[in-house]
């Protein structure tokens, strides 16, 4: 279809565009990131939210999903994030740091600022930096395809986020937990920027709690890992929300680094965790991992394009989903190849557990390879679970709820064992038995 | 313990008749072989014992300890008492040995309204069990049967029954594919099981095993019938003319 064609606007796109009218003032930035965001709400206006039509979208059809869209979340006040955050169970006891965003605003009170500048940390908000005359760099777009629906709806609305900068050389002791907080009903438009200097290391929990009623969350993840860096970043998409929630990343990494990920998705109604990889030094490595669990009528996306721009660079994806009820699950994974990127080594493998006979998976894993000397693999596989396993479970006295459990534990563990971060294994689990429990 | 009367049953998929009218009869502290040609029907039977809904009874009935062995879950005839040890123990990957032996023990407990064993008592049984057994602590480390030899699968069904301490054991061709040793120690961990309180069901092709298991009953089973019981004599005599003459009886 042509996508520059007038379109009749649906309600959400009409109240997006008034929403912009009303809040425009009070959105951060200079006159340079004005001119971004109108630009970025002249696409909604032209071309309507994502659709089907849209080859990302093709099976997560935002426009149709979103029958309004609602104003952005007020600020917040301290006393209320605080109760919501600390009734919150992300990673229980886990022992980590805290960085606190609430309805889009960075709240340093909230936050072990001093802690983890003494680390080597520096922790700072976000729409602070919009207002430099070249915060153009700060509202980035994924090289890769064309401009993304999504990430022009977050670019028009942003009203902040924090930016954790880690130092060069330093090895930060624990997690840092990225807590974003909805105090009240409201959309949110997140931008968070992690920047790893040279040999930095880090591992970021990205956890949201809270409700926003009928608005979307947005958030924008912006991952800069230098040379010889190495990121973890463990995202948890949870909670019963009948808002879209949707998640973007855009991941660069420089020569010898490490990026590794996970997308847990388990409660939303329509979830889509989107996450641009761009490979732009040698010899560098990212890991990407995700597990969904979907029931009723939710929809849980997990998409992935990934560039080798530059040789030697190596990329694993392992997705694995399970579905119940009428749920749909979408995996679309692209592996990019550039002529010149030789010596490439690229893997990506999903698979799917159906529970039930409603649910659906769609399974889009693609190559496109311009060099030759590569090795590039991908796989899917769609399945139920095995009667023969599950008799012989039954067998050992173990009741059948339980053994369903234990299989669609085991299934979902391959992902999360490879993942290999001690920290959140079984914080992982614990969220998958739960689901489970509640299904 | 156990009665069987009259049990035809067939494959549900297919609707082939396998069991074709078994009467059988075992009582607490005995031990009961079967033994038969390949394909007369005795997994099957194993299997329709333990709750497998592959197959469809037709007609007759189980009693287990008196209760309609039928009208039962897979799980609760386990809570219930009855063990299978199966032919082709299943390789399941990503559930830990050590996970599925707590749960399957908890489970059990929990069905019979018994407490949760605390952890530490659990280690102790299955570090005691699995030292008799000759299962070693990096096998009982990895998931469930994955990458077993045939040999540690079998061993690996023995150790899960000893700790699960059942009425009755059925033990379906548990001999195959285990060496001199593994036989030995396989036979004295279902030897130490024996008691007045518990039964056996032995399925085998050997005469090997039944020297170490000393039956107290054999039968011939041969196309989904009893063809043939006798004492423990019988296997000797199986052994050395084969099965030529019950089959021809049963035709
Ligand atoms: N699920 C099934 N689907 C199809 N055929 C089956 C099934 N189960 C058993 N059969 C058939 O039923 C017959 C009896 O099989 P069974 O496994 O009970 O024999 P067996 O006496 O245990 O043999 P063996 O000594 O080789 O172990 C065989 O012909 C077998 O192919
Ligand atoms: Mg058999």
């Amino acid at each position: 279809m042509n996508a520059n064609a007038p379109i009749q606007k649906t309600q959400a796109e009409s109240d997006l565009l008034s929403r912009f009218e009303t809040t425009r003032a009070e959105l951060p930035g200079s006159v340079t990131v004005t001119a971004l965001r109108e630009a970025a709400l002249g696409q909604i206006r032209d071309r309507g939210l994502p659709h089907r039509r849209v080859e990302e979208y093709k099976y997560s059809d935002l426009r149709a999903f979103m029958k309004s869209a609602a104003p952005l979340a007020a600020a917040t006040d301290l006393a209320a994030t605080k109760a919501v955050v600390e009734s919150a169970e992300t990673f229980g006891d886990l022992d980590r740091y805290r960085v606190v965003v609430a309805n889009g605003v960075f709240q340093p009170e909230l936050s072990d600022v001093d802690q983890l500048l003494a680390e080597g940390v520096s922790v700072f908000s976000f729409a602070d930096t919009l207002d430099d005359a070249d915060a153009s760099q700060m509202l980035k777009t994924p090289k890769t395809g064309p401009e993304d629906g999504v990430v022009a709806l977050n670019t028009a609305f942003v009203r902040g986020g924090v930016v954790i900068a880690v130092k060069s050389g330093v090895e930060v002791s624990k997690p840092i937990e990225l807590v974003q907080v909805a105090t009240s009903a409201g959309a949110q438009a997140v931008r968070n920027a992690v920047t790893l200097g040279e040999g930095a290391k880090l591992h970021l929990l990205e956890t949201f709690v809270g409700d926003t009623g009928a608005g979307e969350l947005n958030t924008v993840f912006d991952y800069n890992v230098s040379d010889k860096a190495s990121l973890a970043a463990t995202r948890l998409m949870t909670g019963k929300t009948e808002a879209a929630r949707l998640f973007t990343s855009i991941a660069t990494l420089g020569a010898e680094a490490e990026f590794k990920s996970l997308g847990f998705i388990a409660g939303p109604r329509f979830t889509r965790n989107q996450q641009f990889v761009n490979f732009a030094g040698e010899n560098s490595e990212a890991n990407i991992y995700g597990v969904s669990m979907a029931g009723g009528e939710d929809l849980a996306d997990q998409t992935l394009i990934v560039d080798h721009a530059v040789p030697h660079c190596n990329s694993r994806e392992f997705f694995k989903t399970v579905l119940d009820g009428r749920a749909k699950g979408v995996y679309q994974g692209r592996i990019n190849v550039a002529p010149h990127a030789q010596k490439t080594d690229g893997e990506m493998m999903t698979q799917a557990l159906l529970l039930s006979e409603d649910a659906e998976m769609a399974n889009k894993p693609e190559l496109e390879i311009f060099a030759d000397d590569v090795i590039c693999a991908h796989g899917a596989t769609s399945g139920q679970i095995d009667e023969d396993l599950l008799f012989y479970l039954r067998a050992r006295g173990i009741p059948e709820d339980e053994a369903k459990t234990l299989l669609v534990l085991a299934f979902l563990s391959e992902a999360i064992e490879e993942y290999d971060e001690e920290d959140v294994t079984e914080g992982l689990e614990t969220r998958v038995r739960d689901w489970l429990a509640s299904h | 313990m156990l009665e069987i009367k009259n049990l035809h049953a067939r494959i549900a998929e297919d609707e082939t008749e396998i069991l074709r009218g078994i009467d059988l009869k075992v009582n607490a502290g005995e031990v009961h072989a079967i033994m038969g040609p390949n394909g007369s029907g005795k997994s099957t039977l194993s299997y329709i014992l333990a709750g497998k809904d592959d197959y469809e009874v037709t007609e007759g009935e189980i009693l287990f300890n008196g209760e309609n062995l039928l009208d039962m879950e897979p799980d609760e005839r386990a809570a219930a008492g009855l063990f299978l040890a199966f032919q082709y123990p299943l390789e399941i990957p990503g559930v830990a040995t050590m996970e599925f032996l707590k749960t399957a023990m908890n489970a059990q407990r929990k069905a019979r309204g018994e407490e949760a064993l605390s952890i530490p008592e659990f280690m102790k049984r299955v570090k005691e069990q699995a030292a008799d057994l000759n299962v070693s602590m990096d096998m009982l480390k990895r998931p469930l049967n994955v990458g077993f030899s045939g040999g540690e699968k079998k061993r690996s069904e023995i150790l899960q029954m000893s700790l699960l301490e059942p009425k009755l054991c059925v033990l379906d061709e548990t001999d195959s594919g285990l060496d001199i040793d593994a036989l030995r120690i396989v036979s004295e961990g279902v030897n130490k099981l024996r008691s007045p309180e518990r039964a056996m069901i032995v399925i085998t092709h050997y005469q090997r095993l039944l020297d170490h298991i000393v039956p107290d009953v054999v039968h011939v089973l041969s196309k989904g019938r009893i063809v043939k019981t006798g004492g423990k004599e019988l296997a000797l005599e199986l052994e050395k003319n084969g099965y030529a003459d019950y089959i021809d009886a049963a035709a």
